[in-house]
Parts: C-alpha cells; structure tokens; sequence
C-alpha cells in the first residue's frame, strides 16, 4: 500500500537553530532517506521551501485568485514529503517515527488511492 | 428466535474473527455474518438448534460471504480460500484469530471511544443499541462510528494480525486499556450490569489467549475482584467497603479473580493492573492490611504518576493508623475539584475529632460530588459533625 508521509512542521523552529544544529538535522534525513532508499520502500519525496515562499491558487465562479502564503495560517506548515509503498499502516507509522521532525513536528500518514494497475 | 439470539452472542467473535482473517474485509465479514444470522432465524425454528451453534454459523457465515463475492464481483482471489475443506474435520477446528481481532480493533490509529465501540460489536455480545445505551450516545451516532471505524481499517490499511514483538508492549497497552474503560464505564456509579459482564467476558477471554502476559491476567483479576462486590455496594444508597455485607460478595469471583492474581505473580512481571487486583484481593481480607495496601499504592504511584493513587495511598496510610500522617499526605495533593479528595480529608478530620474543619470539608466535597448517592452519603456525614 502506498502512504504519504507529510511533514508538518514549525517553521521558526528551524529558523532558530544555529548552524551546527542545521548541519546535524540534514544529516539525520540524509541517514533517514538512506535507509528508507535501502529498504526498497522509497517511491518518492522531497523537502519543500518555506510557506513563504508559497502562492494559493482557487478558482471561484470561473475566476482565478491568486494569494500569497500557504492556504491556511497556522502554526504548523508542510515542509516536505515520502512516498512510500510498505505492507501495511504498521510499517508506514514505523518509517514516520524515525523522522527527525516526528520529535517536535508531526508527521501525518495519509493513504493514497489506488490507482488502476497498483497494489 | 431466543436461541438465535444467544448463539450469536456467544459466537460472533470467533466467527468474525476467522472470516476477518480470510477475506481481510470488515464490512464483507459483517455483511456475511447478519446473512448467517438472518439464516439462522429461518431454519433453527424449523429443523431444532444445531448441535453445534458455532460451526452452524461459521459455515452458514461463509457460504454467505461466498455468495456476495460471487454476485458482487469483488474480492475475487478470495473464492479459493473460503471453499470448505471437506477432510478437515468439523466442530472446534475454525482456528481462533480473536486475539488478532482483539488487536486491530484497538489499533492506535483509531480514537480510544472507536476501539471501545468497536471491541464491544466486535468481540463482546452487545447490540449496536446496547453500546449506544452504555456510553449514553444516540443509536445512529454510534452505528455511524462502527461504519466509519471499519472504512479506516480498510482504507488506512490497518493490519488484521497480532503485532509482531517490537509492537506487542505498546499495543497490549492499549487493549488494555480499553477494556478497563468499558469495565468503569459499567461500574459506574451507576452500575450497568451488562457492560460489566462484557467488560469481564473480554478481559477472560484475552487472559486465555494471552496467557504468559501478567498484565491481562491482572487485569482479568481486576475486574472480578471489583465485581464480585457488586451486590454489597448498593443501588440507590452509596455503601461504603468497610460497612458492605460481605455475605453478599460473590466468592466465586473472589476466587477466580485470586488465581488468575497468582498466577500473573508468578510470572514476575509487575504492572499496573496487577498492583491494583492485589489492593482488590486485599481488601477481601476478614482483616484488612492497611500497610500492605500502602506500600502497593506506593509502587502504583510511582508507575503512573498519578495523584488520585497517592491520594489512595494517604488514606491507607490513614486508616493504617496514622491518621495525622495521612492528613499530611492529603494535603501536599494538588487535586483541588476530585469530591473524594475533600472527602477523604473531611473523613480524616472527623475521625481525629476535628469537626469544624471536617465540616468544612465535607462542604467542599458535597458541592463538588457529581452524583446523587455520593451527594446524599456526604449530606449526612456532614450532619452528622455539624449536629
């Protein structure tokens, strides 16, 4: 089954680490990743800029708004995601725990739909 | 048809069990079993009750799960595992996968009031409308949160199985805990007997498939040594341990519930289900041990935390006979709404002689009580210093 792993996140957090801290954190996910890429459950994933750098986009009765920021104010944002493809949500709960964010964030596991030809 | 009825009762869990873990569908399992049941309501008036209601319905349950998968489409590759075997042999041999059903319907994954529910259909012999009456919800809503639990276990893809070793610790945890909810939940006040009796089948049957997990043992010990005081404790009127009518205990009870204590002890594994059954099976005692009390509410205390437990421990110490002591204890617990706080304090005081303070207390026990017995009980404790 295919699970997004989606990484939420305080973003001022991050803001305040020092260097040395930063440099300690991208090693963690580099080990992270390394493991999940090893255990051939990997299907895809990626860290995402910051909510300020996002731009909302909704179309309403035919007309486009475009908005600066993330869709919602909140203390919490997306930073960044896994795709991943394991047994079952045992095993995607168990590969969100080892997420360096799991500590202070919260990872949430969502299922994907099945498409056509896929598990 | 009254047989029908206790049948399925009886047997729901396993058979849902086994299906569950054939079709690794929740809704096609249930969907099939209402077949068996609605089956059963035609043929056991006509032709007697079988000799063996469990197999009847196992069979009769997937023959009906056959038929749906034939007719819906779905689930296809399914077909070949549900074909009866014809060499195995019949009654006894459906292998018991309950205590995988045990597992996910109290999967993390789904909220603690969903698991409680989902156990009590699932496992336990209670109606939708019995569950709904228990935990005072309106029918439709409870029914809507089984359909819902039942989609997430299907669409999060959450395991029909026991969790493997590293899971188990934390999981258990977690069956335990809610069945210790339902058993309160029953215990009230007020008692609800059935959900006791559900509460109690549940923690017996996970005793039996858990055996060498003391905590279950424990927990199972629990609720009988509790419950056997059922008849003592009284309806209307609050009835405190010291002044129960122990010939009204249920010494069948106290009895199981003490071997299956000893029996947890013997595996040398503490918990905190087992510390709170050897309180229970101490307090069975013609004389209670009050320091014995006290030094397990100690270990409790220190295991969880928990200062409704220290509280317990103050007044054990108290009736121990170091009342002064326990007064002391009480009032270092930070507890300012729990009613049993101010009633133990004003119970202390009453009994060291100091009655305008037990008075006061009893005051702010009685504003805080949230029954009528308890308020009623409080009333006359208050009377009785004030007059």
């Amino acid at each position: 089954m295919q699970y997004a792993l989606l990484i939420y996140s305080d973003e001022s957090g991050w803001e305040s680490l020092s260097e040395a801290d930063r440099q300690a954190l991208h090693a963690e996910y580099d080990s992270f990743t390394g493991a999940l890429v090893a255990s051939g459950a990997i299907r895809g994933g990626d860290q995402l800029q910051g909510a300020s750098a996002a731009t909302t986009v909704r179309i309403r009765d035919g007309e486009s708004l475009v908005t600066d920021g993330p869709f919602a104010e909140t203390k919490e944002t997306l930073g960044g995601y896994y795709l991943i493809d394991v047994e079952s949500l045992d095993d995607a709960i168990g590969w969100a725990a080892k997420i360096p964010c799991a500590r202070h964030g919260s990872i949430e596991v969502r299922p994907v739909v099945a498409r056509e030809g896929t598990a | 048809m009254e047989a029908v009825e206790r049948a399925f009762r009886a047997e729901r869990g396993r058979v849902l069990a086994g299906l569950l873990r054939v079709l690794g569908d929740f809704d096609l399992a249930e969907d099939a079993l209402q077949d068996a049941l609605a089956a059963a309501l035609v043929h056991w008036p006509r032709r007697g009750v079988p000799a063996n209601p469990g197999a009847w319905i196992a069979t009769a349950a997937r023959n009906a799960a056959i038929d749906r998968i034939r007719r819906e489409g779905t689930l296809r590759r399914k077909l070949a595992l549900l074909e009866p075997d014809v060499d195995a042999p019949t009654d006894d041999t459906f292998p018991d996968e309950r205590l995988a059903l045990f597992f996910t319907c109290c999967h993390p994954a789904l909220a603690l009031e969903t698991r409680v529910a989902l156990s009590l259909r699932s496992l336990g012999g209670l109606t939708t409308d019995e569950i709904a009456r228990a935990f005072l919800v309106p029918e439709p809503t409870l029914a809507q949160r089984l359909v819902r639990a039942r989609r997430k276990i299907r669409d999060a893809g959450i395991p029909f199985r026991v969790p493997p070793g590293h899971l188990l610790p934390e999981r258990t945890t977690g069956v335990l805990a809610a069945l210790y909810l339902i058993f309160n939940q029953g215990y009230g006040p007020p008692v609800r007997v059935d959900l006791c009796d559900e509460a109690i089948r549940l923690a017996r049957l996970l005793a039996v498939l858990m055996p060498d997990e003391p905590e279950a043992l424990g927990l199972a010990a629990l609720m009988l040594l509790h419950d056997a005081r059922r008849e003592a404790r009284g309806g209307e009127e609050l009835v405190l341990l010291e002044d129960q009518d122990r010939s009204l205990w249920d010494i069948d009870r106290i009895a199981e519930g003490q071997r299956l204590l000893d029996r947890a002890l013997r595996l040398r594994r503490s918990g905190p289900y087992q510390l709170r059954a050897a309180i229970a099976a101490l307090h069975t005692a013609p004389e209670t041990d009050w320091p014995q009390i006290a030094a397990l509410y100690a270990e409790l205390a220190a295991r969880t935390g928990s200062p409704v437990v220290e509280l317990n421990r103050a007044v054990a110490i108290a009736l121990g006979g170091e009342l002064d002591a326990g007064l002391e204890l009480i009032d270092a617990i930070d507890l300012p709404r729990y009613h049993l706080l101010h009633a133990a304090r004003a119970d202390l005081l009453r009994r060291l002689g100091r009655d305008a303070e037990a008075a006061a207390a009893y005051r702010s026990a009685l504003e805080l009580a949230p029954t009528e017995p308890e308020r009623r009980f409080l009333a006359r404790r208050l009377a009785s210093v004030e007059g």
